[in-house]
């Protein structure tokens, strides 16, 4: 087993890392993730990333945050403090609806965000990846590929082969963990 | 480039050719990352922070001598403050119009102008808060009253009231575009903290990126909950102004009580706000060169925006004198009557000036490409945004259904002192938001540039 985290190729273009990517996965690297400046559909298509979990965890929020709303006020109106307002009713249920309607949008947006950073991982204040120098370029203009040396296949003269053989390559470094 | 041919910035790129990821990047971040501030930063800035001390002497004022130094008292007890937190929670809305509703309708443009429309939303939003919290002239009363938190003395907010739900409506839009513009700045602090000389401030762009790396299976999780904030922050936006019109709609006066109060609430929102950014947009991108980015064409399409909404707004006008008419009730007749010649027909009449005759100058291309004139009407529209709340307030609540119960308004110096102050905070945070924040977001550019998109291909 190697001491490292594993090795990160860079790319200058976004189209060579997508179809390197590709052609990590078709090899058998399934332990891998690849590093961009900016979102690249492609990129998640070409990795195989499952479908992303935040859409139901902000649904359940956004229920959640109705079901709140809803009955705080509803206890608080009708069974902590029941008070005749104007002679209407306790359970003046369209009254309630837009304090409601604003605490599942509320928990719904906190939610899904909170549930992005959780699945990312986030704050993450150490990553063996900003070990590479050349990796501040990953926030500006350069694409990477690391294969970690997790992964099964992972062999430090193969995989660096495999990487320096891809198209568009610019540099393979090593990551130190 | 003075000789070129009149182009017409419709069909013109949203970003000027020959920009890279490189360039992009380097630009937008070095207006944050110079060493040197410009002398005219600083010159605006130590104004506008002198300006919002007013702020700060109003609400002294206020807690030591009560509201008795405003000018609100019987019958018109909803002043400057409910006037001033209605224009600014207005101009705040085209922020999120910016960043979310043109976001899911693929409008690519608005990448450029949406992170200081962010901004601009929630300092507007601060503004605003400002106007509630202390208009009781005791806001530490206001915690129990508006707030549903377990107190000594067993009481509960009363949420049949409108008031109520204005207090849900606003909490929630600060905080979700809060999240929202955090969100959108992850990626860019990320791109500050790896490009930043100053240890120091490389490790502040560190913490506020949480340690983001760019991975494609962060960007997955990201991008989703994007959309998702976007689709969340389309409805609340538009029931925040509607819940505002709710305090005057869900009112039995003449003037107040109306069904087109909410739509005519939302689109008075928006063209209060389109008007806001082109007044900060047209100076920020000659100040800071960003000319290549917000180009002639962002400005045509905001002044088109502009446009259209300022006519729901005037059909919102001629609606209000439709239903007084048709109603047939002699409450609204006379409402309407005084709100056009009564003792603040002035007021309204320059209303109809400058939110009705003076935008529809922009049909003409020639004047909407001229950005004077832009830079004029939108301040226009902003006077005459806040004095259609003056109208639609004051009018309404002076002469009410009992002429022995009528008097007049007028704001006192120190409501005058409020207002302006705020101005001066609003364009304060301004100012510092573009020393240290990117003021165009930095990724999102990046998506639109030629050669960012790469096709999937399956198999």
């Amino acid at each position: 087993m190697s001491a490292l985290h594993g090795l990160m190729a860079e790319f200058d273009d976004p189209k060579a890392v997508v179809e390197a990517a590709e052609a990590a996965r078709m090899a058998g690297y399934r332990k891998m993730d690849a590093y961009s400046p900016y979102p690249i559909e492609a990129l998640s298509e070409a990795l195989a990333l499952p479908k992303s979990h935040v859409a139901k965890i902000c649904l359940a929020g956004g229920i959640f945050g109705l079901v709140a709303g809803y009955g705080l006020q509803y206890w608080s109106s009708v069974i902590e403090y029941p008070m005749n307002i104007g002679g209407r009713p306790f359970h003046s249920w369209v009254a309630f609806i837009p304090p409601a309607y604003e605490t599942t949008i509320l928990f719904a947006a906190f939610s899904a965000v909170l549930g992005m950073l959780a699945l990312n991982g986030l704050p993450q204040p150490y990553h063996p990846v900003f070990n590479v120098p050349a990796f501040a370029g990953a926030s500006r203009d350069k694409f990477f590929l690391c294969i970690e040396a997790e992964d099964p296949l992972f062999d430090v003269e193969k995989t660096r082969a495999f990487l320096a053989a891809q198209p568009g390559v610019a540099a393979v470094a090593e990551v130190q963990p | 480039m003075a000789s070129t041919p009149h182009v017409d910035p419709a069909s013109a790129p949203i970003i000027a050719p020959g920009h890279t990821f490189r360039t992009v990047t380097d630009k937008i971040a070095s207006i944050v990352l110079a060493r040197r501030t410009p002398l005219h930063w600083f010159l605006g800035f130590a104004i506008a922070f002198g300006i919002a001390q007013l702020v700060l002497l109003t609400i002294v004022r206020l807690l030591f001598w009560g509201i008795g130094s405003w000018g609100v008292t019987v019958p018109v007890g909803w002043g400057f403050d409910i006037i001033n937190f209605v224009w600014w929670i207005g101009i705040g809305h085209a922020g999120t119009l910016i960043s979310a509703i043109l976001l899911l309708l693929k409008q690519e443009w608005r990448t450029s102008i949406n992170r200081f429309a962010e901004a601009m939303t929630l300092f507007a939003v601060a503004c605003a808060a400002q106007y509630p919290l202390f208009h009781t002239g005791r806001p530490w009363i206001a915690a129990y009253w508006l707030l549903p938190y377990p107190n000594t003395m067993g009481l509960w907010p009363n949420f049949r009231s409108p008031l109520i739900w204005d207090v849900f409506a606003v909490t929630t839009y600060a905080s979700v575009s809060a999240v929202f513009w955090y969100v959108g700045l992850i990626p860019d602090f990320a791109t500050l903290r790896d490009r930043a000389k100053n240890k120091l401030m490389a490790m502040v762009y560190g913490v506020a990126s949480m340690g983001w790396r760019g991975s494609a299976r962060h960007w997955h999780n990201y991008e989703s909950a994007y959309l998702l904030l976007a689709g969340l922050a389309t409805p609340l936006v538009v029931s925040v102004h509607t819940v505002v019109s709710f305090d005057f709609a869900v009112g039995v006066l003449p003037g107040w009580h109306a069904t087109i109060f909410p739509p005519y609430f939302v689109a008075g929102a928006i063209y209060a706000g389109f008007a806001m950014v082109l007044t900060l947009a047209i100076p920020l991108r000659s100040w800071y060169g960003l000319k290549d980015f917000i180009t002639d064409r962002h400005l045509d399409n905001m002044a088109k925006v502009m446009l259209a909404t300022g006519l729901v707004v005037a059909y919102g006008y001629a609606m209000e004198a439709f239903f007084a008419w048709y109603s047939a009730s002699s409450w609204e007749l006379f409402m309407i009557q005084n709100r056009m010649f009564g003792p603040y027909g002035h007021m309204y009449w320059a209303l109809i000036l400058c939110n009705v005759v003076a935008p529809n100058t922009l049909w003409w291309p020639r004047l909407r490409h001229s950005t004077a004139w832009l830079f004029f009407i939108s301040l226009v529209v902003s006077v005459g945004m806040w004095l259609e709340r003056y109208v639609i307030i004051v009018t309404s609540l002076h002469r009410d259904f009992l002429p022995s119960s009528w008097g007049m308004y007028q704001g006192t110096v120190w409501d005058w002192s409020f207002f302006i102050g705020t101005i001066g905070l609003f364009l304060t945070l301004m100012y510092l938001f573009v020393r240290f924040l990117p003021a165009i977001s930095m990724f999102e550019m990046k998506t639109i540039l030629p050669g960012a998109r790469v096709e999937e291909h399956h198999g």
